[in-house]
């Protein structure tokens, strides 16, 4: 027998079965479309940090950089210079140019070491404007179009810039950021002469930052593109259940084929050879429309992540996609991969199989005894291992680690604890019809029980991810009220205007709040340090989480000084330790607040204390408090008295609004993740209970024949299946608060630095209910009907051929 | 960042369109010949040391222009250059980075065998690079032309000269035997018929002891020096293209500065003999010939190596060989620069520097 006849044997297999083919191709290709979508995603966001620090951070090349985050004098750099050492200047910061911030990166071109490829100015003619007053500003197309008409200075477009950034020569920036004769760092060239005196010799004061170091961003989007890969591969997971379960089941509905095959003498490795290439190929094929949809995912979410990343850590992603081969090479791997891990069983047990055994369609879906004892072995392992991390072991991967376990270990324990509900089920019916339903259940159950898996991680994951969000978003608005407690916030253009809006506000408003803060490096971690005046604002308003009683005494007084949520974690401090702030600067910590939404590290110190050790901190933005019903007006007179254009005068409700709509937009995708998780969910229960359908006949038409009509079963089988989904949603709500509950108190504390109160959100569950239940009717709805409609001539066969 | 264009836009504003550069000539023809605002040399000016040993910010382009002729205790000859450029973007000089002044620095060292060359370039205002008088400095990086006379004499009778590249460095120590000598008349050089001209002196009496460092090791060196100083804000007529730039050391211990600036005629050529004991003694143009006698092809163009130069009303006449034919300067201003020694009426060593080739 040729290879081929005996292919084509294998192959009609799914000619017969489409939606079998179906149910297989399209649970590997959604698998394969999320995973890779995610990826994609990600890999988008880790090429756009790799070039920001590239371009902006010079990252390729070794950096010098001060410890403690002071800045380094101008003098080090000329120092440098003339013990023949070619390195070059860099001082960075924030400028606002109208109502757009930018980080403004000062460099100075003739040292700049070429290989950064920083600044491409095509001419001379662009250096001079570069480097001569009033200056340039390279920035990409996007800042230039934002920017175009806040400036007087040139604008230099170049599509190698990042958005959101731009280069300036160091002289300008020294004066735009008011750091005169201050750098933020020192590049050092790759190419140096020999003989050079050591830089600890030369500058002991700063250090030497090696390069392709970690950066900022990276560090912090780290764990959001963490929690991306987790769902991203909770979905690829569930779709494999899919892809185990319709593998398993056409093996063993080939086994008479194989029998036959066998007989005509074709050998096991062959046809393990056969069955192998026919796995691969539905791999490659389902995987190459998965990372399709993926892409086409990807492309929808990446505008959205993008924006997140940009609201939450400054970190600018462009928001479109380019193919990239690591995540279409690695799609390809994982779709291949998957679908060899979840056949292996299968061909396993075909290797095994003796040569005449009988074909037995039940025997696969049937587990034995031994393995279900194995299996809430298993789970319970998982879960001790579960809470065991959640004990002892600290970070962000063990955070995702009790996740993990304590999902797959209740996946694991649902096929016990349904067979347990419906063993109970069983004993207490007294009605024999009502008492075959529960038996027949309860023999359904394993057949099933891998969708049910699915549909309980999938429900859990909604749970949780949904209740997480609702807590974070119930605190975030609260914490919004406290925080922003200033009516109207206005933004002075220069320090002259600054001044004669303090004197004109004197008498208009209530109290004045300056809002002045300056970029420190305390204990290594960048942190702003905020300077706060002595209002009953901030004794009623401001969002205390641990403090000493005289709290604000002590700020005022300059002794003392409070410290965020995620910094006082990240550095494990406590009230009382205290801080370096400046060389000559220290204080202690007297209480924490929560600053949801900054992934910085943030210090609130008295404003005397702050202008004293820094007296060029900028003074321009103000906190005003006014009567509610007084913001219009005051709004207008200082628009009509100073001029200010629209966007340096911004009242509360519209700060707040901002606030809530950034918020939104960040857990916009996890939203769409988690639909899609539980569509592939609905899948896995549609292909499921198709299967089981075909397998039931035997079972079904002992019970037509005692006098059970066809509608009379169908309406039982739909019962059946709805008992099963309640019972699994019930079960999924535990869990799903479980979810939660170890998302907001360890994987949010790792991840961002805050933990947040959990809050129950009984009204979402009921529509996520609902969602599950259209999923369930419909996916049992083909079954029924084939069911209902079913020719009694195929019930009877049952009696007449019993296989 | 290129720096190529960095030092494109150093040398509009240094040597004009001597470059030769023609995407660089078109560019910036404008900066290349107006005076915008700078000072304009005038006649009849008198030196003032040692204020004028340091920097001019208020004139476009200035320069401390050193060579040397060294020879090992074994006889081997070898050339050393050392110069600092001042470029200005305006008239003017401030504090930090707003500074409008650029600097930069070439050094090298010819044998028979090789010529190493480096550039730096610097912006003015923060200390990387700058003349100071008092006691006088110049500076680029880790380059230094430092000053260690007694007081009383001349900031620049002892001057210490480092320089160090990947490949190459020196340590000279240069003392003056002779007085400073102006150039031209009494210091005012003329550069063109149409009056282009520049402030212009010359140390041209240096001994020098000290050493060479070289891929091959280092060598203890002595011989003679020649320091030129000009500043000048417009020093070039826009047709003249190029230069050939002679100071000569002769057997005689007398000195001879002659250039010849090309044009599309007959060129323009100045020259001052000076006597054993420093006077100058200017010639009128035209008194200095110059003719090519050998061309050899040096990176990629071919260049007249050796020349016959002569001034009939002195009898002088004299070939000039170069050590090294091969004195290129691939810096971001490619010009020829390298030690010559001569023979014919008088014998004796010097340095030939061609621009525009």
């Amino acid at each position: 027998m040729t290879m081929w006849t005996a292919a084509t044997a294998l192959l009609s297999h799914w000619r017969q079965r489409p939606l079998q083919l179906g149910a297989l191709l399209s649970g590997l290709a959604l698998a394969t479309a999320l995973w890779s979508g995610v990826q994609a995603i990600n890999a988008e966001a880790r090429a756009s940090y790799a070039r920001a620090a590239a371009v902006l951070d010079q990252n390729g090349l070794a950096n010098l950089v001060s410890p403690n985050g002071l800045a380094i004098p101008e003098s080090a750099f000329v120092r440098l210079r003339r013990a023949g050492w070619n390195v070059s200047p860099v001082l960075e910061g924030e400028y606002r140019f109208g109502a757009t911030r930018l980080r403004v990166i000062g460099i100075e071109p003739l040292t700049m070491p070429a290989e950064t490829n920083s600044v491409d100015l095509e001419n001379a003619g662009e250096l001079f404007s570069f480097i001569t007053p009033p200056g340039m500003l390279v920035v990409s197309p996007k800042t230039a179009e934002k920017i175009r008409g806040q400036t007087g200075l040139a604008l230099r477009v170049s599509d190698r810039m990042l958005d959101g950034a731009a280069f300036i020569d160091i002289g300008l920036a020294q004066r735009l950021l008011r750091r005169d004769g201050e750098l933020s760092r020192i590049v050092i060239a790759e190419e140096q002469r020999p003989g050079l005196e050591p830089l600890g010799r030369l500058v002991p004061a700063l250090s030497v930052r090696e390069p392709n170091a970690q950066t900022e961003v990276k560090h912090l989007t780290e764990s959001f593109h963490l929690n991306l890969t987790a769902f991203g591969f909770l979905a690829f997971a569930v779709g494999l259940l899919i892809v185990y379960s319709t593998i398993g089941l056409a093996f063993e509905q080939r086994r008479p084929t194989f029998r036959t095959l066998r007989c005509l003498g074709v050998s096991l490795s062959r046809l393990a050879v056969l069955l192998l290439a026919e796995l691969v190929f539905f791999a490659v094929a389902a995987g190459a429309v998965g990372i399709a949809i993926g892409y086409l995912v990807a492309s929808l979410l990446l505008p959205g992540v993008a924006a997140t990343l940009e609201g939450l850590y400054e970190a600018s992603v462009p928001g479109t996609l380019s193919l990239r081969p690591e995540w279409w090479v690695s799609g390809f791997a994982i779709a291949l991969a998957g679908t060899l891990v979840s056949s292996t069983q299968s061909l396993l047990r075909l290797m095994r199989v003796p040569l005449l055994a009988a074909a037995q369609p039940q025997a696969w879906g049937r587990s034995s005894e031994k393995g279900r004892r194995f299996q809430v072995l298993a789970a319970a392992a998982l879960l001790a291992l579960s809470g065991a991390l959640l004990l002892w072991v600290d970070g962000l991967q063990a955070g995702f680690g009790v996740l993990g376990c304590l999902l797959l270990g209740a996946a694991l324990l649902l096929p016990a604890v349904l067979s347990g509900f419906l063993t109970l089920m069983q004993r207490t019916s007294s009605r024999a019809l009502v008492t075959w339903l529960w038996a027949d259940a309860r023999q359904q159950l394993p057949g099933l029980s891998l969708a049910l898996m699915a549909l309980l991680l999938a429900l859990a994951a909604n749970v949780g991810v949904g209740t997480m969000v609702s807590s974070f978003r119930l605190t975030f608005v609260g914490w919004l009220d406290q925080r922003l407690a200033a009516e109207l916030y206005v933004a002075a253009r220069d320090e002259s205007e600054a001044d004669r809006l303090r004197a004109w506000l004197a008498t208009r408003v209530e109290s004045v709040l300056p809002i002045s803060s300056v970029d420190a490096e305390i204990r290594g971690q960048p942190v702003q340090i905020f300077g706060v005046v002595d209002d009953p604002t901030y004794r009623k308003h401001w969002p205390l989480f641990v403090g000493t009683p005289d709290v604000w005494d002590r700020v005022a007084s300059g002794d003392g000084i409070l410290v965020n949520e995620q910094f006082w974690r990240r550095e494990r401090l406590r009230i009382g330790d205290e801080l370096d702030l400046a060389s000559d600067w220290k204080a202690a910590v007297v209480g924490v607040y929560s600053d949801y939404g900054n992934p910085k590290g943030q210090v609130i110190a008295g404003i005397d204390a702050l202008t004293f050790r820094y007296p060029q901190v900028s003074r321009l933005r103000y906190g005003l408090r006014v009567q509610p019903d007084q913001v219009a007006d005051l709004r207008s007179s200082l628009s009509d008295e100073f001029g200010l254009p629209p966007e340096n005068i911004v009242d509360q409700a519209a700060l707040k609004e901002q606030s809530r709509r950034i918020f939104d937009r960040t857990f916009l995708v996890t939203g769409a993740l988690n639909i899609f998780t539980l569509g592939v969910a609905g899948l896995a229960m549609f292909s499921s209970l198709l299967t089981l359908s075909e397998m039931r006949l035997p079972q079904l038409a002992p019970v037509w024949a005692t006098g059970v009509t066809r509608r009379d079963l169908a309406l039982l089988e739909l019962l059946r299946t709805l008992v099963l989904w309640l019972a699994t949603f019930i079960a999924a709500l535990p869990l799903g608060l479980a979810l939660a509950w170890v998302l907001l108190a360890v994987v949010n504390v790792e991840a961002f630095g805050w933990r947040l109160p959990m809050y129950i959100f009984p009204y979402e569950w009921g529509r996520l209910g609902l969602v599950a239940l259209a999923a369930a009717v419909v996916s049992v709805f083909i079954p029924l009907r084939r069911l209902a409609g079913i020719a009694p001539s195929e019930l009877l066969k049952v009696f007449a051929n019993e296989r | 960042m290129s720096v190529r264009s960095i030092a494109i836009a150093f040398a509009i504003t240094t040597m004009a369109s001597l470059s030769g550069s023609q995407a660089a000539y078109q560019g910036f023809a404008g900066l290349g010949s107006a005076a915008e605002g700078f000072s304009v040399p005038k006649p009849g000016l008198l030196f003032r040391f040692p204020a004028d040993h340091g920097p001019h910010p208020d004139f476009r382009i200035e320069w401390w222009y050193l060579t040397a002729n060294l020879e090992a205790p074994d006889g081997t000859e070898y050339g050393a250059q050392w110069t600092l450029f001042r470029s200005a973007l305006a008239p003017t000089e401030a504090n930090g980075w707003s500074s409008p002044q650029l600097w930069m620095g070439h050094a090298a060292v010819t044998t028979s065998e090789n010529h190493f060359a480096a550039e730096r370039i610097s912006r003015g205002g923060v200390g990387q690079a700058g003349v100071v008088t008092g006691p006088f400095s110049a500076w680029i990086d880790d380059w230094q032309m430092t000053g260690h006379a007694v007081p009383g004499a001349d900031q620049l009778a002892d001057i210490r000269l480092t320089a160090t590249a990947e490949e190459f460095g020196y340590e000279l120590r240069l003392l003056a035997t002779g007085p400073l000598v102006p150039q031209g008349d009494n210091g005012y050089s003329v550069k063109s018929a149409t009056g282009q001209a520049s402030y212009y002196y010359s140390q041209p009496f240096y001994a020098v002891t000290g050493s060479l460092s070289l891929p091959t090791g280092n060598v203890a060196v002595t011989g003679k020096a020649w320091l030129d100083r000009e500043w000048s804000s417009q020093p070039l007529a826009e047709d003249q293209t190029g230069w050939e730039w002679f100071s000569l050391h002769l057997d005689t211990g007398e000195k001879l500065m002659g250039f010849r600036l090309r044009d599309e005629g007959e060129g323009f050529t100045a020259a001052t003999w000076i006597t054993a004991d420093g006077r100058p003694d200017p010639l009128p143009p035209a008194a200095l010939k110059i003719v090519p006698a050998r061309t050899a092809k040096v990176a990629g163009r071919q260049i007249p190596v050796s020349w016959n130069v002569r001034i009939p009303s002195r009898g002088f006449d004299v070939t000039t060989q170069p050590l090294n034919d091969q004195a290129w300067m691939s810096t971001s201003i490619p010009y020829w620069e390298g030690p010559i020694a001569f023979e014919g009426s008088v014998r004796g060593r010097g340095y030939l520097e061609m621009t525009g080739y």
